[in-house]
């Protein structure tokens, strides 16, 4: 009988600081990450009780929601969002946290910077008001979403008041064909296991397919946890982990890296871990994925056609979806015309997918008409790009190279479609109005796949790029 | 925490909002999120819903006059999924939504609910389908949520309705408001802290 336990049972044991009275959990939270959009009441409720934040040392804040991708200077255009970002520097300078503001080269999408700096470890719990908070799991670290109250509880005490969740294990099995990525393999766990599967669950990703992805790769997977439902994914945490951490600023170095090192491998699940549900996943059987509706359940491969309502346990749900995309059941995905494409957000802006877009791209032009954005997700990432000369063989092909930030994911800068515009994202969601149009759409696929719709003014399979 | 924070009932009228993964977005639109403060976020919920671009009314039950003044929500399954922003629940809340009744919640907006008092309950699909249907057909009906008891009762009868035990003690024991529970506790917080290796920069 399994009977050892999960990486989320020993990271939620080592943590727990008391059972509460209602009978949930007080978990103590090892690193809280900020941004300007979810944390303005929290430090106005601070204020207001003459709370100080406890453990100032374990919060670290940026900007990324709001910020222009263009034309950075201050004050900027948008008053709302020049009257926010000083909110923000005033509360991280009076309660004395640290802050990667506009000027910093470690500014960037909250999602990327953790990692990139190191912040982001294994065998810690990690929350951050921002649902995709997931995203950390990939370095084997109990992260989650969390709302602005929580975040007051986390600034006050560093803890929060939650409830335990289940584990279910997915393995992804085999290999990905080529053209397929980490995008398409989330992509279709969340369209086998539905959007509101992974409800009250933990998922743990792992197989021969996550083995062998790159850190960058696993961090795709687990961005997208909370579409299908799980507030927190993760991937245990071995070489390739610690190989990534190696020498990061954040990372402790010399002997004290052995040690992590150490404290790193015994919070991995056992061998005989006892998990409350398993799935397996082909991945030899994925291929290049797109989504066609309004949820990001609802997505196809590119060879096939879409859906009848029927076919779903929820037709109307699927009814709602065609009426706002405007295509029929039965109709291929291929071929669709698109207006925008969007390379970024915090699925699909580090070093490794701007490559995989590049590469694509190299020596092509955009389609005419088509409105091409890349927007890396980090400061840093821009630098190491530019390095590499990718913003060259973006803008030689007809893409705006931008600034760091979220951008076109949810367009609370002036990133945004317009009317009933379709966008090619590589961002997480396709939600009604999520681009900033309240008419537009959005077909979420990998990097690579927007860049072939880019050139080709429609959806295509990226394989013919590749071939 | 103080008596007055318990939350035992919620009762009145109710509105009816249908469909499956109603997601934050179509809740409250990103571009409220701009203002520091909850304080106007009433003024908003389903936003892009109700209002075209040149702010002419659409037909949308949060317009609808049937259902002004009600205070309980009837929705589908997987209301709330998507974003963490509780700019959701207090956009709800502040317009006068004060519980939730539908088929299921996702996760982060349920425990987003919770922290701001507002209980969202559980009951099956034709439940639902029914209270719907009624609150449609007869907008006059008033919904007394027994908190405490896990019932819902209207037009003479009563049905059970589900919620997390952690969530129903919170919000009937007024711990819902958790800052102050969790900060009792600071001496244990210190400790748990000081027994985790990275707490230390793994030096020894
Ligand atoms: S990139 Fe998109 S999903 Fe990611 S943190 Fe920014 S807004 Fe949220």
């Amino acid at each position: 009988m399994a009977s050892g336990r999960t990486l989320y049972d020993k990271i939620w044991d080592s943590h727990t600081v008391d059972i509460l009275p209602t009978g949930q959990t007080q978990l103590f939270v090892g690193l809280h990450l900020i941004h300007e959009i979810t944390t303005a009441p929290a430090f106005d409720m601070l204020r207001e009780n003459g709370f100080k934040v406890a453990f100032p040392e374990r919060t670290f804040a940026t900007v990324d929601h709001i910020v222009p991708t263009d034309l950075r200077t201050r004050p900027f255009l948008d008053a709302e969002a020049e009257t926010l970002i000083q909110v923000l520097e005033k509360n991280v300078g009076e309660f004395g946290i640290d802050f990667f503001g506009l000027d910093s080269d470690k500014q960037g999408i909250v999602h990327v910077i953790g990692p990139q700096l190191g912040l982001t470890q294994p065998g810690i719990t990690l929350a951050c008001g921002d649902s995709h908070t997931s995203t950390h799991g990939a370095f084997g670290t109990l992260a989650f979403g969390i709302g602005t109250s929580q975040v007051r509880d986390v600034l006050a005490t560093q803890t929060l008041a939650i409830d335990r969740l289940k584990v279910r294990r997915i393995n992804v099995n085999g290999s990905l064909p080529p053209g397929v990525y980490a995008k398409d393999v989330i992509l279709n766990i969340i369209r086998k296991l539905g959007v509101s599967g992974g409800k009250g669950f933990a998922y743990e990703y792992g197989g021969a397919v996550l083995d062998r992805m790159s850190m960058e790769e696993r961090m795709t997977v687990c961005n997208m946890s909370i579409e299908g439902g799980a507030l927190v994914g993760y991937v245990n945490p071995d070489q390739t982990t610690f190989d990534f951490l190696r020498g990061r600023e954040y990372v402790p170095k010399g002997e004290a890296f052995d040690r992590a090192v150490t404290y790193w491998k015994s919070v991995a699940s056992d061998a005989g871990a006892r998990y409350d549900d398993v799935v397996d996943v082909e991945g030899v059987k994925l291929e290049p994925t797109v989504t066609w509706g309004i949820n990001p359940g609802q997505a196809v491969g590119i060879s096939e056609k879409l859906p009848r309502p029927e076919e779903f346990p929820d037709p109307d749900g699927a009814r709602k979806a065609y009426d706002h995309m405007g295509w029929s059941p039965g109709a291929p995905i291929l071929g669709t015309p698109i207006n925008v494409a969007f390379v970024g957000s915090c699925t699909n802006s580090r070093l490794s997918d701007l490559r995989a877009a590049a590469k694509i791209a190299q020596g092509k032009r955009v389609a005419p008409g088509i409105r091409a954005l890349v927007v890396p997700g980090s400061a840093e990432v821009k630098t190491l790009a530019e390095k590499e000369g990718l913003h060259k063989i973006f803008t030689a092909a007809g893409f705006e190279w931008r600034e760091a930030g979220c951008s076109m994911c949810l367009a609370m800068n002036p990133d945004r479609l317009q009317g009933r515009e379709i966008c090619a994202s590589s961002s997480n969601r396709n939600f009604i109005g999520r681009q900033g149009s309240p008419g537009g759409r959005t077909l979420l696929m990998s990097p690579a796949m927007v860049a072939a719709a880019a050139l080709s003014g429609k959806v295509v399979d990226v394989r013919e790029y590749l071939a | 925490m103080s008596n007055d924070s318990k939350i035992t009932n919620v009762s009145g009228r109710a509105i009816v909002v249908r469909g499956n993964d109603i997601d934050t977005d179509r809740i409250i639109p990103a571009r409220y999120l701009k203002e520091p403060t909850f304080a106007r976020m009433g003024d908003y919920p389903f936003f892009d819903e109700r209002f075209d671009a040149a702010g002419k009314t659409k037909p949308h039950p949060f317009n609808d006059p049937k259902f002004k003044g009600a205070s309980l929500l009837f929705v589908n399954k997987n209301f709330g999924c998507g974003s963490s922003r509780e700019h959701a629940p207090q956009a709800l809340y502040r317009f006068g939504v004060h519980a939730v009744v539908g088929e299921s919640f996702a996760a982060i907006f349920a425990g987003n609910c919770v922290m701001i008092g507002m209980p969202t309950v559980t009951v099956g699909e034709r439940e639902i389908e029914d209270l719907m249907g009624l609150a449609d057909s007869k907008p006059e009906t008033s919904f007394a949520l027994d908190i405490e008891a896990k019932r819902l009762a209207y037009d003479g009868k009563s049905i059970p309705v589900d919620i997390p035990e952690t969530h129903r003690k919170a919000l009937v024991d007024g711990s819902w408001d958790s800052t102050g529970m969790l900060r009792a506790n600071l001496d244990k917080v210190k400790a748990t802290a000081a027994k985790l290796p990275y707490m230390t920069g793994f030096r020894s």
